[in-house]
């Protein structure tokens, strides 16, 4: 596994650690720490993933591995600076991360204390140790992923958002990960634990921006616990540059007759792993991931979804969607497995794609792993071309045909887009893809 | 108005039409009949500007210009419209919204002022009324679900809100019920003015007793092998096609 010519990501990164190590003094004994060593023995032994391994059979991640990156690096953004990513302004707890490092004067947090408490990672590791404890890295597994261990190695900060029971947040919670990708090649490893306790409801989004023509890496891993007939909604929406590496983990424990429910929204981005695991951990639990992704010129947008249903009588429903154009790549691979006591299972799930162009390409794979008998379980998925019929249709009635393409293809995408529930995301997002169909 | 001229059209290898020639004038009511297969839909499809089939002959003219250099939705910009024989389903777009746009995008090509949102709900409003459509259809994705007869009905309406010049109907009123019928006829008749002409493809005397043409021609084989006045329509509908197709055989 340590046979990769073009290893010397890994062994800066691996020399990085150690050196940090030595400066702990002391705190290099925590438990904590410990769980990061683990991280780090196993990212050595399994080194970066190549296209051998089957998960990552057509996302190479050797042009990522090759480029020279700045972790963590400090950068001096200011609110004026935030005006040319154009967003508008977004209700509710708004926190910014810039190259990883929590940035309090672009952040505002209006919720109330007694609906949730939220805290940069780096503050809870000092002041809620235990809390830590029970969660972190408890269902973000890195055993087999390389990037996971990476990340649960390194992660210095990201956000622990924790809802008391029986407690509905109100405003809407956003996350705004910025890399500053001006001057230097930045990198950084944001970690996020959501604890949604019994009966209690949040909304909470992510995005991923980049400011700059340099190349820039993100790999995030978030863990969200959704516990007894809790309802969470999760969004993660990524407009980056086509410079942007971004790798990322989302991780969802689901009990008892609790409810997620997820969109993720690609816009841009060079080249993008998402990874969305959600384990159905309850009965009666329900899971819903939509998933809409738009690459052009070169970027390459792979999608990975693992639905594990392992108690009876719940339901999960998944529909992706892709436009791709130009020489864009994408990619879909959905798992469901239904565990031998989950009968009753309701699984669905749909991916449907639209090439725009012959020299784009999508490649799906569904994966249904099935040890339950009485299941009611479905996929499929479809790759095409805008539907010719349709185009004349409207072209008929005076539409000229760049306007009817991008009314088509808007249509395609509004199943995803009219999924997401807050607000002034939504239109936000709808502006972006008005904008970019009508280039 | 329109003015055909040994127009010839083929698919792949297939030729479809083999020299069709037609002069539309101003103010007329021309009705298309012929057995299934003739290429009728084709004849219609190469004048909105389909692109599938390949023109390897002959001319179009409407009103001077030359039609076949156009794209569908100058076509449609000039004054052209088709009602589809199968209008296809569009999900995610209503007729509201792309009408909106298709008049507006035609009013552009014409010079005109955009319509307000108010001025387009009025117009629809009163031809909704016209064609007895209800506004809830016009709301849902394009033909979705819909039963044959509240397309084909879809079809006039939009034609009473883009009052085309030139309508070419084809087979619009297959599917209908006597009322839908009646309803689509009105829709036609409505239009009916000295500076407009409209093309009707049917099958059906019955519905030429509403809209009365001026001329009936008969289609076969990708050629018009007899025109005459309606009453030739009546005579298609007593004797069938034996008697053409014969008397086209021995020529
Ligand atoms: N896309 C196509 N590919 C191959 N053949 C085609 C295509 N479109 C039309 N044709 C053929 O061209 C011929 C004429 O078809 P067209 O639809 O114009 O007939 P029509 O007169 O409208 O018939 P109907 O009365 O049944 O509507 C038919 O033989 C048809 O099969
Ligand atoms: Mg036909």
């Amino acid at each position: 596994m340590n046979n990769q010519p073009n290893n010397d990501l890994k062994s800066k990164l691996l020399a990085d650690f150690r050196t940090s190590e030595e400066r702990m003094n002391g705190a290099s004994k925590s438990a904590l720490h410990q769980i990061r060593r683990e991280a780090l023995n196993q990212f050595d032994r399994l080194g970066f993933p190549t296209v051998k391994h089957e998960e990552w059979k057509y996302t190479n991640v050797n042009s990522l591995i090759k480029e020279v990156f700045e972790f963590n690096a400090s950068s001096e953004l200011t609110v004026e600076d935030l005006a040319q990513l154009e967003s508008s302004r977004l209700d509710g707890n708004v926190l910014y991360f810039v190259n990883g490092q929590y940035q309090p004067h672009l952040s505002k947090i209006v919720s109330p204390a007694s609906q949730l408490t939220i805290t940069t990672l780096a503050e809870a590791v000092k002041t809620t140790p235990d809390l830590l404890h029970q969660y972190f890295a408890k269902y973000a597994d890195f055993q087999d992923n390389a990037f996971t261990a990476l990340n649960t190695a390194f992660a210095q900060d990201g956000v622990v958002i924790n809802v008391p029971a029986n407690t509905t947040v109100e405003a809407s919670t956003i996350l705004r990960f910025v890399s500053d990708a001006r001057h230097l090649n930045v990198a950084s490893q944001p970690r996020n634990l959501f604890i949604v306790n019994t009966n209690a409801e949040i909304k909470i989004a992510e995005s991923f921006r980049t400011l700059g023509d340099q190349a820039s890496f993100t790999n995030v891993v978030t863990e969200i616990v959704v516990a007894e007939d809790a309802r969470v909604e999760y969004y993660k929406i990524q407009n980056e540059s086509d410079m942007a590496y971004h790798i990322g983990t989302t991780q969802v424990h689901q009990k008892d007759r609790s409810h997620f429910y997820s969109a993720t929204v690609t816009l841009d981005g060079g080249f993008i792993r998402n990874n969305l695991n959600i384990a159905l951990d309850g009965s009666e639990c329900e899971a819903h991931m939509y998933g809409l992704y738009f690459p052009n010129g070169r970027q390459h947008i792979d999608n990975h979804t693992l639905v594990d249903h392992r108690k009876p009588n719940s339901h999960s429903n998944e529909l992706y969607k892709g436009i791709l154009e130009d020489r864009s790549t994408g990619v879909f691979n959905g798992k469901i497995f239904v565990r031998e006591d989950a009968q009753k299972t309701n699984a669905y799930q749909s991916c449907k794609n639209v090439v725009l162009s012959n020299d784009a390409t999508m490649n799906t794979k569904p994966q249904l792993e099935i040890f339950a008998d009485d299941v009611k379980c479905s996929h499929g998925t479809t790759t095409g071309k805008l539907n010719e019929e349709a185009l004349f249709y409207l072209r008929s009635r005076g539409i000229p045909k760049v306007e009817a393409q991008s009314l088509l293809m808007y249509a395609f995408a509004e199943d995803v887009i009219k999924k997401i529930k807050i607000d002034t995301l939504r239109e936000q997002l709808e502006r972006r893809i008005q904008a970019k169909l009508a280039r | 108005m329109l003015t055909i001229s040994n127009l010839q059209a083929s698919i792949g290898s297939k030729e479809i039409l083999k020299g069709i020639n037609l002069e539309v004038k101003a103010g007329e009511i021309h009705a298309i009949m012929g057995p299934n297969g003739s290429g009728k839909s084709t004849l219609a499809s190469v004048l909105a500007g389909r692109e599938d089939y390949d023109v390897t002959d002959g001319s179009v003219l409407f009103e001077g210009k030359d039609l076949l250099d156009l794209a569908p939705e100058e076509r449609a910009a000039e004054g052209i419209f088709l009602a589809f024989q199968y209008p296809v389903e569009i999900p995610g777009v209503s007729t509201t919204n792309f009408l909106k746009t298709a008049m507006n995008e035609i009013r552009k090509y014409r010079g005109l002022e955009p319509l307000d949102a108010v001025q387009f709900l009025k117009l629809m409003k009163e031809k909704m009324k016209l064609v007895n459509i209800d506004q809830s259809l016009l709301s849902r994705s394009l033909n979705e679900g819909f039963s044959g007869g509240e397309k084909k009905r879809n079809e006039v309406f939009q034609m009473a809100m883009l009052e085309p010049k030139l309508a070419i109907l084809d087979e619009t009123d297959s599917g209908l019920d006597i009322d839908a019928l009646r309803i689509v006829a009105e829709g036609v008749n409505q239009l009916r003015s000295p500076e407009r002409a409209t093309i009707v493809v049917t099958h059906y005397q019955r519905l030429l007793d509403y809209i009365v043409p001026d001329y009936v021609h008969v289609l076969y084989k990708g050629r018009i092998v007899k025109s005459g006045p309606k009453e030739l329509a009546f005579e298609l509908e007593e004797k069938g096609y034996d008697w053409i197709k014969a008397e086209v055989e021995t020529v």
